[in-house]
């Protein structure tokens, strides 16, 4: 690792104008100036930054550390329900936030299940929405690739068991946030404040980028913009939510496959509202629209639950070794449809 | 020589303890003590005593080699090969020596006998290395050496290496050269063909084609087993310091005596000369057992610098370049009567160490079970990979896999109980009787026929043995040095690589002295001491408790000797316990342990004792190494449950039933079983060194993507011991860490088996390959 200079913000507004780069077009860069790098970058929890400076991907002249700033801490609640979650706001606060757990349970689960208690501890929501997948051709300086700006994606012909199933053709990432899955599904907006001082609000849905509008960022971040905060609108009373997740540890991993479902269902029981969305399939996370509009004004049993797994797996285009996430999702989807149906609120509160 | 010694006839305990003891008389030499009693008869032996050292490594106290600083210290850093294979056209140093504060830069590749131009065969490969005067100064400097890389073509796959076409990572005899994966079966005159070498037959017997004739049932099947790497908490790391009179070194190693030799024959220094300490180690599994490539540059760094040299592996270098479990692709045919009598077993593997040799399967299909014809073909196959070496259990833990699947297929077919088909083949009686415990403490009666549970979630059982042999160090001593003060001094340069010796050391003189654990000062992982054994090969505590014992008991004598001076009596009548000395017929005669040394003439006397042969003898050696026995076990029994729809198998429990002679501290064996289980079930569901085919790099060179079980994935684990007396030595205890990792990934195969009626016959078993197995997911297999 290089050395590098230390800053510490006193404003989100300070940090704005002091970063020069997105960490995705300073890992664009450095295939050219591998060690003199010009960029002033910002850091929260530092949980991927320190990864990315470890293993040569990006060299900043300076960190920007934002993670003191007061004003990007904390959930609070607007009179209408809505949510207002800073962007320092830690994976474990999330988690353990009674109320989280009540109105958002799917979010307060994924984020109680990805990665481990001690970077639970450390990872701020901002710096987890933002942090690089996990490729890892990617993660490794020896692979020039698409996404860092080289002229070859070494996932397609070579290892891509943990490579996405949608929306894959050109790079095949998927994207690595955990929460981020939750939150698409609550239909989620992120705050963004620019360097020229202004304030934008995004749906998390247009943040994203895929592939295919462009290989290099997985999202509309400008350089120099902080998120300060994620936005969830209020959710119906009869909305139920869920998050399911597969992966081959139980911590300190990334998923396999995973799935949010947020319902909204009448006395009837019948399903006036769904939304699904996919993790660990996509470069972004996937929405899995076919089975949303299955389960519209159903009522929800195996059968629907089991079309429903069938649905989500519309337009799947798996790779030579990844194919075996269709079942998982088709499974993870079935079970987290039902489970949302028939359990409260909050099945998995600790 | 030792046949001329004098010799007396003594009746040792023999058996299992929990069955009832017999005896057996041996012949022992005169100098040595008389037989140590059963454990329940014992105050230390045998008891659970705290580790010597635990206080030192819970507060961080404890030195490892990464924590030793000396004055003027210099920090390597090794340029590494890019490419998988390469000839190495132009390297061009001078750029970086000339750098301010780099003292030392030399060239580590060796050019090959015919002065061609040197050839790279592994990305990671160290090519050049170098000493600075901080860590980052010397990552600068290597980015100044210019070197000019002609690509050759390399293949990293144990198929593509067996392909007619493919890249022959050896042209001419110069595999010779290659490190030996220290397997085994390694034997070096065996034929080469393109990349594949062997086949080793060692244990081969009968005709396979009348065994196969005689069979009435036959199963057959192919296994695939990963490359795993040792993944040590502390990464390879020395600290070298090359002065006048000779050489300085603390190394994280697994031997320092061993390590000494090397490098005196290496640098052609007299052993007396060189000096290699280990403190506290933080684990080898057998990647620390050499002095090794890097080991080496950081002594030719130092002696070139005129400096101490450190040189620390990073992670990624750990993970590339420091060894790792060979590959392995069985092929397993085994042939049986209706009664289960074997009538044959066929083995072919094709297995690859990297650019080693020495990638066997072990002696489990020649060993384990009776059978009169068997035939065992081991190939080594070359890739452009980086080395392997000995990984615990080596071969055996690859081989269990392939043959207690077989067995247990075999005993499906023939309608029999695994257990019950057992009973049949295998001739230990300690295997019988650990296979018997197990089932009780598992609950056996509770199996269910493959697939029974209803319901995505299948829960089942399995079962599978090991083999391993009782190890020996003949050159392995200790001394025993008692103060006029009263205080007692053990000292070895056998080192505690975490096994815990240190702890058992001072169990073994305390026992013999009639003092505590406490009072004995334990002094080891130094060769400045009488050497000691390696900590592999599971042979530590056979080797060096002996040598301990009888040097506590010379001590003894010598102590008794000066106190039965005074009193006037025979010092035959005198005995110790709880720190008093007194005489047996009449105790309140009595003197404490410092009135006692206070006696001595002078103010030091000591005993040295050396390994002597097992009493009943040696079934085989070979140099300083000597088997006792080969068939040291332990049978393991899991559960499981498999989630049919996501493939995820979570390991419940585990009842590991094990045997290592005498135990002498139960507390650490179970928990030397109990990290021998955890890395079977990572090496069962995780841990996989992905190699990318197209550019030859790994690609999860970190402990993320390099999936080792953590806290949540772990089992429930009980470990039963046996306390099994053969009357073999002054100590009569055997080893435990490679028998306690071997059996683990099959029992954990045969349970899925049990659990979902499909075997899974590749490792790891990922979700992946389960929901392939099950025919879950369209499109060829994984
Ligand atoms: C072993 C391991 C397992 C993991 N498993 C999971 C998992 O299962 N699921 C999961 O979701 N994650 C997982 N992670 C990733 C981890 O959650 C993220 O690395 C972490 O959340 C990043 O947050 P941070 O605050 O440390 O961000 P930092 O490392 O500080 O920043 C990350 C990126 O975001 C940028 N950034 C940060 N904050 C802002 C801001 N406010 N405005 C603009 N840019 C910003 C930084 O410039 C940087 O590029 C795992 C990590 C590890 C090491
Ligand atoms: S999948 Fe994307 S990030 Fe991975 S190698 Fe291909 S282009 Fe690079």
């Amino acid at each position: 690792m290089e050395a590098f200079q230390w800053q510490q913000a006193r404003s989100p507004a300070e940090a704005a104008a002091l970063v020069t780069q997105t960490t995705a077009e300073a890992m664009l860069t450095l295939h050219d100036t591998p060690i003199a790098q010009q960029a002033i970058l910002v850091k929260a929890g530092g949980v991927d930054m320190l990864d990315l400076m470890k293993e040569g991907l990006v060299n900043p002249l300076r960190l920007v550390d934002v993670s003191r700033l007061a004003e990007l801490q904390g959930i609070s609640r607007g009179s209408d329900g809505s949510l207002r979650i800073g962007a320092l706001t830690t994976l474990a606060q999330i988690a353990a936030d009674t109320g989280l757990r009540q109105s958002h349970a799917a979010l307060a689960q994924a984020a109680a299940m990805a990665a481990s208690p001690q970077i639970r501890n450390r990872a701020t929501l901002g710096g987890n929405l933002l942090q690089r997948p996990r490729c890892w051709y990617l993660r490794s300086a020896a692979h020039h690739c698409l996404r860092k700006g080289g002229g070859h994606c070494f996932a397609f012909a070579g290892d891509n068991r943990y490579h996405a199933v949608f929306a894959n053709h050109g790079c095949a990432i998927v994207h690595p946030s955990t929460p981020a899955t939750a939150l698409l599904a609550f239909h989620a907006q992120v705050e963004l404040l620019h360097p020229q001082g202004q304030r934008r609000q995004v749906p998390l849905e247009d943040f994203f980028v895929l592939p295919e509008a462009d290989m290099h960022r997985e999202n509309i971040l400008a350089a120099g913009e902080i998120l300060t905060a994620v936005w969830l609108p209020p959710q119906i009373q009869t909305n139920r939510s869920i998050y399911f997740q597969v992966a081959e540890r139980e911590a300190f991993d990334w998923p396999l496959a995973a799935v949010a479902v947020v319902m909204d269902l009448d006395a009837a029981g019948l399903c006036q509202e769904a939304s699904i969305v996919l993790g660990a399939a996509a470069p972004a996370p996937w929405r899995a629209r076919q089975a949303e509009a299955l389960l519209r004004g159903a009522a929800i049993h195996g059968e629907t639950a089991e079309a429903a797994g069938e649905a989500a797996l519309a337009g799947a285009t798996p790779l030579a070794q990844n194919a075996y996430k269709l079942p998982l999702l088709a499974a993870l989807v079935r079970r987290a449809v039902l489970a949302a149906a028939a359990l409260p609120q909050d099945p998995r509160a600790p | 020589m030792e046949d001329e010694l004098p010799r007396r006839r003594e009746k040792f305990p023999f058996g299992l303890a929990h069955l009832g003891l017999d005896e057996v008389e041996r012949e022992i030499p005169a100098d040595e003590p008389p037989p140590l009693a059963p454990n329940a008869e014992l105050t230390q032996i045998g008891k659970d005593i705290r580790r010597w050292d635990a206080r030192n490594k819970v507060t961080g106290a404890a030195l490892y080699t990464v924590d030793v600083h000396l004055p003027g210290m210099l920090h390597a850093a090794v340029l590494r090969s890019p490419l998988p294979h390469a000839r190495i056209r132009s390297l061009d140093l001078s750029p970086a020596a000339a750098l301010p504060g780099v003292h030392a830069v030399l060239t580590v590749v060796e050019p090959p006998a015919d002065g061609a131009s040197m050839v790279l065969r592994y990305v990671g490969q160290p090519v050049a290395a170098l000493a600075a005067d901080t860590p980052a100064l010397a990552e600068a400097a290597l980015r100044l050496i210019r070197v000019e890389y002609e690509p050759l073509p390399f293949v990293v796959d144990l198929d593509g290496a067996r392909r007619a076409d493919a890249p022959i990572v050896y042209p001419d005899s110069e595999w010779q050269k290659s490190p030996s994966a220290g397997l085994p079966a390694a034997a070096s005159d065996l034929p080469i063909t393109g990349n594949i070498r062997g086949p080793e037959s060692k244990g081969s017997r009968g005709d396979i084609g009348a065994g196969f004739a005689a069979a009435e049932i036959v199963v057959d099947g192919t296994y695939d087993t990963q490359v795993q790497t040792h993944c040590c908490l502390e990464p390879h790391a020395i600290v070298a310091a090359w002065h006048e009179d000779g050489l300085d070194v603390w190394m994280s190693t697994q031997f320092t005596a061993g390590v000494r030799a090397q490098l005196a024959r290496h640098f052609q220094l007299p052993l007396s000369r060189v000096r290699v300490r280990a403190e506290a180690v933080g684990g080898g599994f057998g990647s620390k057992s050499q002095i090794g490539v890097y080991g080496r540059t950081a002594v030719a760094l130092s002696r070139l610098a005129k400096a101490p040299v450190r040189l620390v592996h990073r992670r990624d270098e750990e993970q590339m370049d420091s060894g790792n479990r060979s590959s392995s692709e069985q092929h397993l045919r085994i042939g049986a009567r209706r009664d289960g009598t074997l009538t044959a077993i066929s083995l072919h593997s094709y297995g690859s160490a990297g650019i080693a040799f020495g990638a066997g399967v072990g002696n489990m299909v020649t060993a384990l079970y009776r059978c009169p014809h068997v035939e065992s073909r081991q190939y080594d196959v070359f890739t452009h990979a980086g080395p392997a070496c000995a990984m615990r259990g080596p071969g055996n833990t690859q081989g269990a896999f392939a043959l207690e699947q077989g067995i247990d297929e075999l005993a499906e077919k023939l309608a029999m109980d695994p257990l019950a088909l057992r009973d049949v083949i295998d001739p230990s009686p300690v295997r019988r009787e650990e296979r018997r415990m197990g089932a009780e403490s598992i609950g056996w009666t509770r199996c269910q026929p493959p697939g029974a549970d209803q319901g995505p979630v299948k829960r089942g059982m399995g079962m599978a043995q090991s083999l391993w042999s009782a190890n020996v160090q003949t050159n392995a001593a200790c001394e025993l040095r008692l103060w006029r003060d009263g205080r007692v001094e053990v000292l070895s340069s056998v080192q505690d690589i975490g096994t815990g010796v240190g702890t058992v050391l001072a169990q073994v003189v305390a026992e013999e002295l009639g003092l505590q654990p406490e009072d004995i000062q334990v002094r080891i992982g130094d060769t400045e001491f009488p050497s000691g054994p390696p900590s592999y090969g599971s042979r530590t505590t056979a080797s060096i408790t002996p040598p301990a014992r009888t040097a506590a008991w010379q001590i003894k004598e010598a102590l008794f000797r000066s106190v039965a001076s005074a009193w006037q009596v025979d010092p035959q009548r005198l005995t110790v316990q709880d720190g008093w000395i007194h005489l047996r017929d009449a105790p309140q005669q009595r003197i404490s342990w410092q009135e006692a040394t206070a006696t001595l003439r002078t103010d030091r006397i000591s005993a040295v004792a050396g390994r002597s042969d097992d009493y009943a003898g040696f079934r085989s050696r070979s140099g300083d190494a000597a088997m006792a026995l080969n068939d040291l076990g332990g049978v393991q029994f899991a559960e499981v449950a498999v989630d049919t729809e996501t493939g995820v198998i979570r390991v419940e429990r585990v009842v590991a039933v094990q045997d290592c002679g005498r135990p002498i501290n139960p507390l650490q064996i179970e928990s030397q079983v109990q990290g021998g289980v955890l890395m079977g079930v990572s090496y069962a569901l995780l841990e996989e060194r992905i190699l990318d085919i197209h550019t030859g790099w790994m690609l999860n060179p970190n402990l993320v993507d390099y999936k080792l079980t953590g806290a949540w994935d772990t089992p429930q684990i009980e470990v039963i011991l046996l306390e099994n007396y053969q009357g073999f030595s002054a100590t009569d205890a055997y080893g435990i860490a490679e028998p306690a990792n071997i059996a683990t990934a099959a029992a954990i195969a045969n349970a899925v088996y049990n659990a979902i009626g499909v075997r899974m016959r590749s490792l790891p078993m990922t979700p992946a390959k389960v929901l392939h197995a099950l025919g879950a997911v369209s499109g060829g297999p994984h």
